[in-house]
């Protein structure tokens, strides 16, 4: 994720890095005596992604119509 | 009795609708300044005209509802009211007195109905309608109400008042035509760099104020009580002062408005103390019930116990004693206010001044009925009045008169001859009821308000043909070029002069000035003390008809002496010059009959009751008042006496200016010391000036000076440690707060500034940062706890 230059690709990194939280939240309750805290911290999370994929697929949708492109080193206007 | 309603509201009408005038004209008047169109002079001359219909209608009616009684009245019984309307000769007339519109042509036929009667013999007629219109509040036993107070005297004040009003209003939309412009050029006011003014032209506003004027007058005319008298004596003032400043860009205008209000004010502050002490006494300001409260015994004396006070019933009935020495308090303060509006000595100086305003307001205002309001309230209050007031009121009339005239006689300025002139008739009005003729003063007012209100309009239809030249050296030889003013004008003077021939043919004037010449003799006849009263008339009628007849002269005979006026001068546009003719025919014809003619007789009907048989002897003081039969027996001789003096006067001033027979430089070089008295208005304006500004002037210099030193020290002192103070405040401001604040700002921008190099905008970066910020925490978590 912190290599790509596409939009795309750091979302779909973003993703994996979510799944990758979530399976670990799973796996570690096992180990817990919490329940099933962790299923359901997995659950927010997924919900979570959900939102956030429709948001940021929204604001590279937007970037390309503005900079017809989806290279994220293009979105540098911000800094300071 | 179809009068007691239909009276009042005909004058009603006649009263409020000058003030629908004034409204319209002053909502809608600007739309008709743009166009420039006349309509709100017609609109004015509407409503005044209809008043004056009004007016005549309520006389007639007035006259029918009393069976015209009141001109018969020398042949009837007291009582017996309604014999003339049995008599067919008369019953005959009505109709036609009804349909005649003209009121000399009804005059002419009363006189008929009069000629027959031979002794003036006075016989007391009810025919009073007094009631309330509307009232104000109620405060306490305090009613402030709209009365109104009609007797014959009421009547015929409005008819002059909505006549002459209405022959001025008609000559002033003629005089005042160069204001119907967008773009009127005042020739006698300057603006700072020596230009002339321009202004838009106030066409509609001049007649805006002629009508709230006539509006005023009514008001005071109709009023039923001495505190709405007031009230309206106040609003003609204003619009006098509005009226003579209607230049206001030139200064002398406004001080001439200033003046004359300040002059009244003076007057208005006696008559405040006068209406205080009528209030406090009597407990009411209604006319009908203030005549009737004074207790009189069968001679017309007032009754007064051994105290010297005077017992009189209230109107709530209960009877409290007053101090004789109040009532002479009251009607002297009464009489103050009637010194200050009618411009008697010894504050006449605003007069002559007030000639600054357009001639048309000269002519209606500072002549024929606001100046001459006060003479009408003497009038009207007279029974009110002791015998030591009306001697005072004879006085101040009889200098008056005196001195007006002298002035009179050589100022040059055409208007303010006719405003000396003014005055001095007014002193004869003020005499002539001071002497205890009541009905002569009163008839002297009707007759001057037509030849003066005549010959001011006159005089401003030569203003206008002259193009505002006003000094008569200047004139001569105008008779022709204008014939119809020279001889319109030419009547006024006679009718004022008193010129006539016994028997024969005798304008206003003779019949008028004869009647209080003829009391006067009568009251020095019985009080010889007091022989200035006859001497100072019957000298002024000759300087009266000298200075009238040198103004004739001078204006219209002879030949030209500024060949250039001359040669532009032309005679006034018909708007004009018919209502001089309309006016002439009243100041010539409207005492016909002199003493037994309609005039006359119809003032006769309103006279209080003590005055026809005279008052013996004042209770207090050693007064003769004399009575009708007095002055009947010495009416011949002292007319006599006036004629020569008018014959004597007339020729003196043909001599001097009609014939070159004299040298007029010469022998004002030889008389300089008392030309240079005279033509200084006897030094008043600056005795006044001695005497009050001077003073007050001084005063005020101390007081600015004590202002300056001391005052203005302290104040400065304060203000100089309160500068020290906040000065300190200033440093502690700026270093102590601004600079923590300062600090604190400062710290924030520089942290602001390190902190943005982190920001680079490359969001794989930030990525990096987060997952090396992730790693760096575990490490700290695990090399913290390991375990």
């Amino acid at each position: 994720m912190a290599t790509k230059r596409n939009a795309i690709g750091i979302l779909m990194g973003v993703e994996l890095v979510l799944n990758g939280a979530n399976v670990n939240l799973v796996a570690f309750s096992h180990y817990t005596t919490l329940g099933i805290d962790g299923q359901i911290y997995s659950l927010f999370v997924i919900v979570l992604a959900a939102a956030e994929a429709a948001v940021a697929l929204a604001i590279a949708l937007n970037f390309y119509n503005n900079h017809l492109t989806i290279d994220v080193d293009r979105a540098n206007r911000l800094k300071g | 009795m179809v009068g007691e309603t239909l009276i009042p509201t005909l004058l009603t009408i006649a009263w409020l609708l000058p003030l629908l005038g004034f409204a319209v004209e002053m909502l809608y008047g600007r739309k008709g300044e743009r166009t420039t169109t006349k309509w709100p002079a017609w609109c004015a001359v509407a409503c005044i005209g209809t008043g004056f219909l009004c007016s005549l209608i309520a006389l007639l009616t007035w006259g029918q509802a009393t069976g015209w009684a009141v001109l018969e009245s020398h042949d009837l019984h007291g009582p017996d009211q309604h014999h003339s309307e049995d008599d067919p000769h008369h019953h005959g007339d009505s109709p036609k007195h009804q349909a005649s519109t003209n009121e000399s042509g009804w005059q002419m036929t009363a006189l008929t109905a009069t000629e027959n009667s031979d002794d003036a013999e006075h016989v007391p007629f009810p025919s009073v309608y007094s009631g309330t219109l509307y009232t104000l509040g109620v405060f306490g036993s305090l009613v402030v109400s709209i009365d109104y107070y009609i007797d014959s005297l009421t009547l015929v004040m409005f008819t002059m008042v909505t006549l002459i009003a209405t022959c001025i209003h008609l000559f002033a939309m003629g005089y005042m035509s160069d204001e119907l412009t967008n773009e009127y050029v005042d020739h006698f006011a300057h603006t700072s760099d020596g230009k002339h003014v321009h202004r838009p032209g106030r066409f509609y506003r001049f007649f805006a104020y002629m009508s709230l004027f006539c509006f005023s007058m009514l008001g005071l005319v109709l009023a039923g009580n001495i505190f709405q008298v007031f009230v309206f004596w106040e609003l003609v003032g204003i619009c006098s002062y509005l009226l003579i400043g209607f230049y206001t860009e030139r200064k002398s205008a406004g001080d001439a408005a200033n003046k004359a209000f300040i002059m009244n004010r003076i007057g208005d502050f006696g008559f405040l103390i006068g209406l205080m002490v009528v209030w406090t006494w009597f407990g009411t300001f209604q006319f009908s019930e203030l005549f009737d409260s004074l207790p009189r015994d069968a001679t017309g004396h007032i009754v007064t116990n051994d105290l010297g006070e005077v017992a009189v019933s209230t109107h709530s009935g209960e009877s409290r004693s007053i101090p004789y020495s109040l009532l002479v308090v009251a009607g002297l303060g009464v009489f103050a206010g009637c010194i200050g509006k009618s411009a008697q000595f010894p504050l006449q100086t605003w007069l002559p001044d007030a000639m600054e305003g357009p001639t048309p307001v000269s002519a209606l205002v500072h002549s024929a009925t606001m100046v001459a309001a006060g003479v009408y309230l003497v009038g009207r209050f007279y029974p009110m009045f002791v015998p030591e007031v009306l001697l005072t009121i004879a006085y101040i009339g009889a200098i008056t008169l005196f001195l007006a005239a002298t002035i009179a006689v050589v100022a040059t300025d055409i208007k303010r001859v006719l405003a000396y002139s003014t005055i001095s008739q007014l002193g004869y009005m003020m005499l002539g009821l001071g002497v205890f003729g009541w009905a002569a003063g009163l008839f002297h007012l009707i007759t001057h308000a037509f030849f003066k209100s005549l010959m001011f309009l006159c005089s401003g239809s030569v203003i206008h043909g002259c193009h505002h030249e006003q000094e008569m050296p200047k004139m001569g030889g105008l008779m022709r070029k204008m014939p119809i003013t020279a001889g319109t004008m030419l009547i006024g003077v006679i009718a004022i002069s008193g010129l006539a021939v016994p028997g024969l043919i005798a304008f206003s004037g003779y019949h008028s000035k004869d009647a209080i010449v003829a009391t006067a003799l009568a009251f020095i006849q019985a009080n010889p003390a007091h022989f200035l009263l006859f001497l100072l008339p019957l000298l002024t009628a000759g300087i009266t008809a000298f200075y009238m007849f040198r103004l004739w002269f001078y204006t219209f005979f002879g030949e030209p002496r500024d060949q250039h006026i001359y040669d532009h001068a032309h005679e006034s546009p018909w708007i004009m010059t018919a209502p001089l003719l309309v006016l002439a025919v009243f100041a010539a014809g409207c005492a016909i009959g002199g003493e037994k003619g309609m005039l006359y007789m119809m003032l006769l009907g309103s006279e209080p009751v003590h005055v026809a048989n005279g008052v013996p002897a004042a209770t207090v003081g050693e007064l003769v008042l004399p009575g009708h039969s007095a002055i009947h027996d010495v009416h011949a001789k002292a007319g006599m006496w006036a004629l020569l003096a008018a014959i004597s006067g007339t020729l003196l001033a043909y001599v001097l200016y009609g014939t070159k027979t004299v040298n007029l430089s010469d022998m004002k070089r030889q008389l300089a010391g008392i030309h240079q008295f005279l033509s200084e208005k006897w030094y008043f304006d600056e005795l006044y000036h001695a005497l009050f500004m001077k003073p007050v002037h001084q005063v005020a210099a101390l007081f600015a000076w004590i202002d300056r030193t001391m005052i203005d020290r302290v104040v400065h002192a304060s203000a100089g440690l309160m500068v020290k103070i906040s000065k300190w405040d200033r440093f502690f401001d700026e270093t102590f707060v601004d600079g923590l604040v300062n600090l604190i700002a400062r710290a924030t921008f520089s942290s602001g500034i390190l902190l943005k190099a982190v920001q680079t905008g490359r969001l794989r970066q930030y990525v990096m940062f987060i997952v090396v910020g992730v790693v760096a925490l575990f490490a700290v978590l695990f090399t913290t706890f390991p375990n």
